[in-house]
């Protein structure tokens, strides 16, 4: 290579790394940190040590080896409070009774004699119980896949194999799914929505155009807040909609349009719709009226002259508009908590309250790395479909 | 040129427009009550400026455009309302209109794929039209991967592909460099012999229009001044406009002397008097110009029609060369001349006199 | 606007302050900013600032326990006390990130009213989750079990979107005296008993989550009755004079309290600050912006009487109020909030 060419090689890389250091620092780290948290399990190792060691070896089957117990008395012996506090926590995912049982357990350690080392079944049956110590055993970390089982309401039992978290347990499946249901509806209403509006729009002289995009821009320059707000006024019991339809005799009670999926719909739609709006106008104004007259003049009838000719142009900004619209929404959780019922929550609804509500970070985290393994892998789909149409990113 | 009969009476048109008006607004009439006839197999080319109304014409016959008053009609067919699809038209566009997302071979095979033609035939259908443009092998390509007459003529093979009665060119060397363009005028005139389909082309360039047509249409302010094959557009426009549209021309004007055996004289302001064709709608005693072509003037010494003036310059032009007269009353004539013929003309300020063929000048009124 | 600007000044205060290093830099006092900062401003701030010449810098902050553990790891971060609430005092105290409090420098166990004085924290404000009710539509004051009832008042009800106060409730009005209610809700069968009595309102069930909701709720007609804190009712009545009633009786107490970070340079001065803070002349003003419910036991006699009717701390109003048990919340958060998720959903 020559001198010069090494030159202007170093030069360049020079010139993207601030970006590669931003997106190290504002991307890779913290979804770095996200699954590192959703595998992390410290806090039994911190509290109780040497039992970790134990549990670490012992099968889980049954019940423990006597040094499990006795290291078990030893370190709740030397545990301090604020520890044992946090291994309460932690166990308290699997069963609330945990900080009561190691509380307890301590206390009668301590009250026992000078150098006699109580039998742990008799201060406590629950030691004698194989759920006890599995319980443990799954929290014995320093890593461990216990948060992203629970993300899945799944459970690791070590004498009958991975199992539901608790008998018929399909909350956060069922959370998963209605996340996705509801950002596929919504992106595909926006779709819907914005299709003809966009084709209407990119026929427009600039000015009109760009006079009717301020307006449907105006909602997307308000907070979120304000426009789900107005949302609450137009749609409830008493709201203008039903008002109206009431008093124009169209109805007799008024219909339920918040605090359920119609609600949210309807405001994440509102939400969204700009995000679709923009890559489908774009896509639209690329192309050539022309050819669709030249389809018409070759024999096609309107229909598939769209079908054949219109469509798999405009296909990249549909895909992109779709694809941001729903991956937007997936991350969407003040929209529905404010318009929706407790049926409409979405993940991130979860996310947020397992964050600053519950101190939960592991089960939140891997909330969050489903969601992104999920999201990462519809990407990689749809591009592969675009490639495959041989529209997509050459 | 061909040996067909350029307009043959016996056979009816394939195109008639009746009567036809299109209005974009109360103020401007695009096209004003026109009646065309195209005749099967011929190439008519519409000429004018930009406005004149000759796109707007092809558009409605393409069916992209309504008229608002007159009819069209196809084979005696009523078609005015007729979608564009189901006209059976092939039209080529300037901006070549070509699929960027299909391959070349689909572009032409797309008015194939329409009618629901078997893929075999339809694949050998495909192959002979890019053949027939000389683009064979080109299939696999993108539009975007080929030159512009190459995309041109990729577009040409697809509004052909399909044996439509009628193609319609709206400008499609408009594009184009000046070499490649004289190339393709040559190709797409081969095409049109070769195939005997009829042609209509639209474009504002006289030579195009005249190297290519059986026929030319004149269009001036949505009207068909001229329908003629183009020697006679060239040497026997009707109207001034026809005159000054196409190529270069001589205009004196003067007033009408005497109008007799399709002949007439014209008196200029230098009170000369020369004889020329009679134009229509001429008559004693009224205005009108003579119109005469750089190139029928001759310094050659006659007896009858002659002018006398001026030499104020000439401009080599290597096949010819220019030569400005400055005759009485203040008007300018020009010449084209052999380089040959020049040998023998005066230095610039001398007078000279000028022959002008009275069987090649036009008074028109 | 105002509070903005102040807002601003005084994070820019605390900045030059924790850049002018730790050893020499002002009480830093953090609270929740608005109304109820102001009414702490003017009571208790300012008159200390005044008495003791110790200057006092006010911050904000929106709560959560990852804060807390954020401005104590890398040691001291600029600030000494904060307003917490109660789950964050429970476990920040469990693990050591805040002080322990001497409540004999503070004035002694007896000078503050039952519940406000914890290990590692003293009360700053008390306030209820109380059963407020449209007066138009709900002719008699509602209990629970009328809550529960959507034949003597039919309507729709709403309900803060938690399992948090919302499982006490139902116990409530199923009949479980309030002395029993976490002992009840400890077992599965009290949890199932919860759970049954709100499935029996459930098709009625709104829920609220933002504090504003229930007002606009009522306000709207969307619902007849509704949980909500206190304070947010009492305006609604008093300043918006909306028709609605407020039940004391069976509501919900909770406490913000003030702890000391255990990183704080001013310690000293801290203690000073809070002992100031639950005399009885200062706090008997904390209710003249924003009905805050004091924690002075002696300061209860001292509040106008006008403004006394609206706290959670007049004896009338807390003569039978359940105390919310965050070290039960703090245990059962994670397997009931899962247990709410699929209840509410379903």
């Amino acid at each position: 290579m020559l001198k010069g060419q090494r030159g202007g090689m170093l030069r360049s890389y020079a010139l993207i790394a601030p970006m590669f250091v931003f997106l190290l620092a504002t991307f890779l780290l913290p979804v770095g940190m996200i699954l590192w948290r959703s595998v992390s399990d410290p806090e039994l190792r911190t509290a109780l040590p040497e039992t970790a060691v134990e549990l670490s070896s012992w099968s889980g089957r049954g019940l423990p080896p006597a040094n499990a117990y006795a290291a078990l008395a030893r370190d709740l012996a030397q545990v301090d409070g604020a520890s044992l506090a946090s291994l309460s926590r932690r166990l308290s995912y699997e069963n609330p009774g945990f900080r009561a049982l190691l509380q307890s357990t301590k206390r009668k350690l301590e009250a026992a004699p000078a150098g006699t080392t109580p039998d742990l079944v008799v201060l406590d049956p629950q030691w004698g119980a194989n759920q006890t110590w599995q319980a443990m055993k799954r929290a014995a970390g320093p890593v461990g896949v216990f948060h992203i089982l629970s993300a899945l309401d799944l459970r690791q039992n070590y004498e009958t194999g991975i199992g539901p978290s608790r008998p018929g347990a399909a909350l956060y499946r069922s959370i998963i799914l209605r996340t996705f249901t509801i950002a596929s509806t919504t992106a595909i209403l926006a779709l819907l929505l914005a299709f003809p509006l966009c084709a209407f729009l990119a026929r427009q002289s600039d000015r009109v155009r760009n006079l009717l995009l301020l307006m449907v821009l105006l909602p997307f320059w308000t907070s979120i807040l304000v426009r789900t707000t107005a949302w609450l006024a137009l749609l409830q019991d008493r709201g203008v909609i039903n008002t109206l339809l009431m008093d124009m005799g169209l109805i007799d009670q008024p219909m339920k349009l918040l605090y359920n999926r119609i609600g949210v719909i309807t405001a994440l739609v509102h939400v969204m719709l700009p995000f679709m709006i923009f890559p489908l106008l774009a896509a639209m104004r690329s192309i050539d009226p022309r050819l669709f007259r030249a389809a018409l003049s070759l024999g096609a009838t309107p229909f598939y002259a769209f079908r054949r000719v219109y469509l798999p142009q405009i296909m990249p900004g549909v895909m992109a508009g779709t694809l941001m619209v729903f991956v937007v929404t997936l991350g969407f959780y003040v929209t529905p908590m404010l318009v929706g019922g407790p049926g409409d929550q979405m993940i991130s609804y979860y996310i947020a309250l397992y964050t600053t509500g519950t101190l939960n970070w592991g089960l939140a985290s891997s909330l969050g790395l489903i969601l992104l393994v999920i999201t990462l892998s519809l990407y990689a789909i749809q591009n592969a479909l675009l490639r495959r149409s041989g529209v997509g990113l050459r | 040129m061909t040996d067909r009969p350029i307009v043959d009476p016996a056979v009816p048109p394939i195109v008639s427009f009746r009567a036809v008006t299109k209005r974009y607004d109360a103020k401007s009439t695009v096209v004003d009550d026109l009646s065309l006839d195209i005749v099967k197999g011929e190439f008519l080319t519409l000429l004018g400026p930009s406005g004149s109304g000759k796109t707007t014409t092809l558009m409605m016959l393409a069916g992209f455009e309504w008229p608002n008053s007159g009819r069209i009609f196809m084979d005696g067919q009523d078609i005015t309302d007729l979608p564009p699809h189901k006209r059976d038209m092939g039209v080529v566009f300037q901006s070549y209109a070509l699929f960027p997302h299909m391959s070349v071979a689909d572009n032409v095979a797309f008015p194939l794929a329409v009618r629901n033609i078997a893929a075999a035939e339809a694949r050998r259908r495909v192959g002979e039209a890019l053949e027939l443009v000389h683009l064979a092998g080109f299939g696999d390509r993108k539009p975007g991967q080929l030159s512009g007459g190459q995309q041109q003529r990729v577009a040409l093979a697809r509004s052909l592909v399909y044996r439509p009665r009628i193609v319609l060119m709206d400008e499609p060397l408009g594009a184009l460099d000046k070499a490649l363009r004289e190339q393709m005028q040559i190709e797409i005139k081969q095409i049109h012999r070769q195939l005997g389909v009829t042609f209509v082309y639209v474009t504002h360039d006289q030579d195009e229009a005249l190297t290519m047509s059986d026929r030319v249409a004149v269009f001036h302010e949505g009207r068909i001044q001229q329908i003629s094959p183009p020697v006679e557009i060239y040497n026997r426009p009707r109207t001034r406009f026809v005159a000054s549209f196409l190529g270069e021309t001589n205009m004196l004007p003067g007033t009408v002397v005497s109008v007799g055996d399709g002949f007439a004289g014209i008196r200029l302001a230098n009170d000369v008097v020369l004889r020329g064709r009679a134009g229509e709608g001429i008559a004693a005693d009224k205005e009108a110009v003579l119109v005469v072509r750089p190139e029928a003037i001759s310094e050659i010494q006659a007896e009858a029609n002659t002018i006398e003036g001026t030499l104020l310059d000439q401009l080599f032009h290597g096949d010819h060369v220019r030569v400005r007269i400055a005759i009485s009353g203040g008007q300018t004539v020009q010449l084209k001349l052999r380089p040959q013929a020049c040998a023998s003309l005066p230095p610039a300020g001398q007078t000279l006199r000028l022959s002008i063929p009275a069987e090649e000048a036009l008074i028109l009124a | 606007m105002l509070k903005q600007t102040k807002l601003l000044a005084a994070s820019l205060l605390a900045c030059t302050v924790c850049l002018a290093g730790a050893s020499a830099r002002d009480l830093v006092i953090v609270s929740n900013g608005g109304t109820f900062q102001e009414a702490q401003s003017n009571a208790i701030f300012k008159p200390f600032t005044a008495k003791t010449g110790i200057k006092v810098v006010e911050d904000t902050w929106d709560n959560g326990i990852g804060v807390i553990r954020t401005k104590v790891e890398g040691g001291d971060s600029g600030w000494d006390i904060v307003n917490a609430e109660s789950e964050e005092l429970e476990i920040a105290c469990q693990e050591g990130l805040i002080l322990p409090l001497d409540i004999d420098k503070l004035g002694g166990k007896d000078n503050y009213v039952p519940g406000a004085v914890h290990k590692c924290g003293i009360g700053a404000a008390i306030y209820n989750h109380v059963l407020a009710y449209d007066k138009t539509r709900v002719s008699a004051v509602p209990s629970w079990a009328d809550f529960f009832d959507l034949k003597k008042y039919p309507g729709k009800r709403a309900l803060r979107a938690s399992p948090k106060t919302n499982l006490e409730f139902a116990l409530i009005a199923d009949g479980v005296p309030l002395a029993d209610v976490y002992r009840v809700l400890s077992t599965p069968e009290g949890v199932d008993r919860a759970f049954a009595k709100l499935d029996t309102i459930k098709s009625s069930l709104v829920f609220w989550t933002a504090g504003g909701q229930p007002m606009q709720l009522l306000a709207s007609g969307e619902v007849v009755m509704t949980s909500s804190f206190n304070g947010r009712v009492t305006n609604a009545i008093n300043k918006e004079h909306k028709p609605f009633g407020i039940v004391w009786d069976k509501s919900l107490q909770t406490a913000d309290s003030w702890v000391i970070l255990k990183t704080s340079p001013n310690v000293d001065k801290a203690y000073e600050l809070l002992k100031f803070a639950g005399e009885a002349e200062p706090q008997s003003h904390l209710p003249d912006v924003q009905p805050i419910g004091i924690t002075s036991a002696k300061a209860v006699g001292m509040v106008k009487p006008e403004l006394l009717a609206d706290l959670p701390t007049a004896p009338e109003n807390n003569k039978d109020v359940l105390q919310i048990n965050d070290a039960f919340w703090i245990d059962n958060i994670d397997t009931l909030t899962a247990r709410w998720a699929e209840w509410s959903a379903q």
